[in-house]
């Protein structure tokens, strides 16, 4: 069997979750101009509220789903309503810091209420691995990309087609507008950061189900900025797209790299792509170029 | 008689010193600073010479982050870089510990010009991300580049000498800590009110109007990434002197953060406040350590929480400060000095 169908397929399950994740980072940016570098906390959170339900109360994974959902939106809205409202207004660099703050915070939670023992999700999809002919798709790899993709899917057409969803649109274009249209902004923030905490849960939820849940499930947070600075930070579609080109890449750098620099490639291949793209295009494939010179 | 802090140039209103009382007080401050290793045990002086180390740190990324405005993430790569500079320096090439150090300053200041050139296309969210990859791929250096950092294992370090005395107590390398640290400190308060700091400041307001007045963006802006890499190297290469060992593991991310942290808990743009910054965060984790272990027999177990505790307070800690207090402890001082100068006739 060829390895490059197989690298590109793992490649594609992988950035599908990266897509989902990119979601929610480009929701809150498009809405309130923010990068939440909080999102691996949120992730985290949300795969241990999961497993939690699942385990504890041994709920069908669909309620232990409903939870979570709900959970993150509270979580999200929350955020926003103490956190960042009160600093509407200020630097960037005091709002950046602050969801760094949060994220410190939310971690030492996570760590105090569940250890840091690395615990494995019992079994909701089925086991049998998918045989596509020239490639084979391992069950987690391949049920998490199923759920990534409906779940993108879903944010889509609420992003596009519902009346949320325009009220949303609508305050990324233009917020005094959109205040003067009788949309409320303030809810539309929170909407946003609800719908970016419930898109990280759910990408935790995922990615603890290939490979299990741990305190340290948030660092691919930060891995899949590289996902939306290639993108485009306020692109939707270039999240999606930025997420199957980066977890190709990953693996490619991953197979072929890692006899050269002694292991970890994976891992660092997102970072190294991330500043080439700021180097040659920091505003990304589908952003606007909007950025000052100076 | 004249009654009140009246100044009657810009050069006084700039003096460091505003007044004889200042100086005399900083005088008795730094005789008590310099009589302590003779009097106090080796775990103060240990906390003694990890504040030294923050405070060099600090104050560097104060520079570039409170002074210019830039964000940096990647804090803490720069002052790995500085260590694994010092160890490879002494340990391979056999150079003195004294000229390593420098050496340490100038290699991160080069590495800080390098991360620095995004800085010059980006800014803000961009340039935060820019840091902060740096972060992580050259802790990947650090742990990867095994021929020249020996991995995880790292690489043990012969404390600094003079002569045939060596440096390796808390008492002894104190006194090398106390003068770094005034030299930094001193450097950069004067740094601050000469003509590259007013610029550095226009930056940090607004740099398409500092561009307009003639500041040169390029140059200014890659200067404080370089002050502030020099100044993150001085403290890694200081700080792995001290513990006679270097491993990747000294440098994470959270370290960035905690740098961050004492810049912003200590107030932004002020150099005093990073030094308060510094001392705060140093001595948090440890009373919460002192706390756990005293508690030890009460709450069995607290361990476990210690580590997480620490995360959540350094995190509170930054929220709170920037929601509740943004200009940080510099600021709190600054109230309390003004109320005591009027006391007890406020008005």
């Amino acid at each position: 069997m060829d390895i490059i169908p197989q690298i590109l397929v793992s490649g594609i399950a992988a950035g599908g979750v990266y897509g989902l994740i990119a979601l929610g980072f480009v929701l809150i940016y498009k809405a309130t101009s923010v990068l939440n570098l909080a999102t691996g906390e949120f992730m985290t959170l949300g795969a241990f509220v999961c497993l939690t339900v699942l385990i504890e109360l041994s709920a069908p994974f669909g309620i232990a789903l409903l939870v979570t959902i709900v959970f993150a939106a509270c979580l999200g809205a929350l955020t926003e309503k103490i956190i960042l409202r009160p600093l509407i207004g200020e630097p960037i660099i005091s709002v950046i810091m602050v969801t760094i703050g949060l994220a410190s915070v939310l971690k030492g939670l996570t760590h105090m209420f569940w250890t840091s023992q690395f615990k494995s999700f019992p079994p909701v999809f089925p086991p049998q691995p998918l045989d596509l002919g020239f490639a084979i798709v391992p069950s987690g790899l391949l049920w998490g990309f199923i759920f990534a993709v409906i779940c993108t899917v879903i944010f889509t057409i609420i992003f596009r087609y519902t009346r949320i969803g325009l009220a949303m649109r609508a305050t990324a274009s233009h917020q005094q507008a959109a205040l003067s249209m009788g949309i409320s902004v303030k809810r539309i923030f929170a909407i946003s950061w609800s719908f970016a905490a419930i898109t990280a849960a759910l990408g935790g939820i995922i990615i603890g189900n290939i490979s299990g849940v741990s305190i340290h499930l948030g660092g691919i947070g930060l891995k899949v900025l590289s996902v939306i600075i290639l993108g485009g930070l306020d692109s939707i579609i270039g999240a999606i797209i930025g997420g199957f080109i980066i977890g190709i890449l990953e693996n490619f750098a991953g197979v072929y790299l890692d006899s050269f620099f002694g292991g970890g490639v994976k891992e660092v291949a997102p970072f190294v792509i991330l500043v080439l793209i700021l180097m040659i295009r920091p505003y990304g494939i589908f952003g606007k170029p909007l950025i000052e010179r100076v | 008689m004249r009654c009140g802090d009246l100044k009657e140039s810009y050069l006084e209103d700039e003096k460091i010193f505003q007044s004889l009382f200042v100086k005399i007080c900083l005088g008795i401050f730094f005789v008590v600073l310099l009589i302590v290793p003779f009097v106090a045990g080796p775990y103060v002086l240990y906390i003694m010479n990890l504040i030294g180390f923050s405070i060099i740190a600090a104050v560097g990324l104060n520079l570039l982050t409170g002074f210019t405005g830039q964000i940096s993430l990647g804090h803490a790569a720069f002052v790995g870089v500085g260590g694994y500079t010092t160890a490879i320096l002494v340990t391979r090439l056999g150079f003195p510990f004294w000229v390593a150090l420098p050496c340490a300053g100038f290699v991160s200041a080069g590495m800080g010009l390098i991360i620095g050139i995004p800085s010059l296309r980006v800014k803000g969210l961009y340039l935060c991300i820019a840091t902060l990859a740096a972060q992580f791929i050259l802790e990947f250096v650090f742990v990867h580049w095994e021929s020249m950092t020996k991995g995880i294992r790292g690489i043990n370090v012969p404390p600094p000498r003079i002569g045939s005395f060596e440096f390796n107590t808390e008492k002894s390398y104190y006194f090398i800590t106390f003068i770094l640290v005034i030299l930094v400190v001193g450097f950069a308060r004067n740094l601050v009110r000469t003509k590259w700091g007013r610029a550095f400041l226009a930056i940090r307001d607004r740099d398409l109007s500092a561009e307009i007045i003639g500041i040169n963006l390029f140059r200014y802006k890659l200067a404080a990434f370089a002050i502030s890499s020099f100044f993150a190297g001085i403290a890694g290469g200081l700080w792995v002197g001290f513990i006679k060992v270097v491993t990747p593991e000294h440098f994470p991310f959270s370290l960035s953060i905690q740098y961050l942290a004492m810049v912003i808990v200590g107030g932004m743009g002020s150099i005093l406040g990073s030094i308060f910054g510094a001392i705060f965060m140093t001595l948090t984790p440890e009373l919460l350590n002192m706390l756990v272990g005293s508690s030890k027999e009460m709450f069995p177990g607290l361990d476990q929480f210690f580590i997480p505790l620490k995360d959540i307070i350094f995190g509170g800690l930054i929220v709170g400060f920037l929601v509740f207090e943004p200009h940080g402890l510099a600021e709190i001082w600054h109230r309390i000095k003004t109320f005591f100068t009027l006391w007890p006739f406020s008005y």
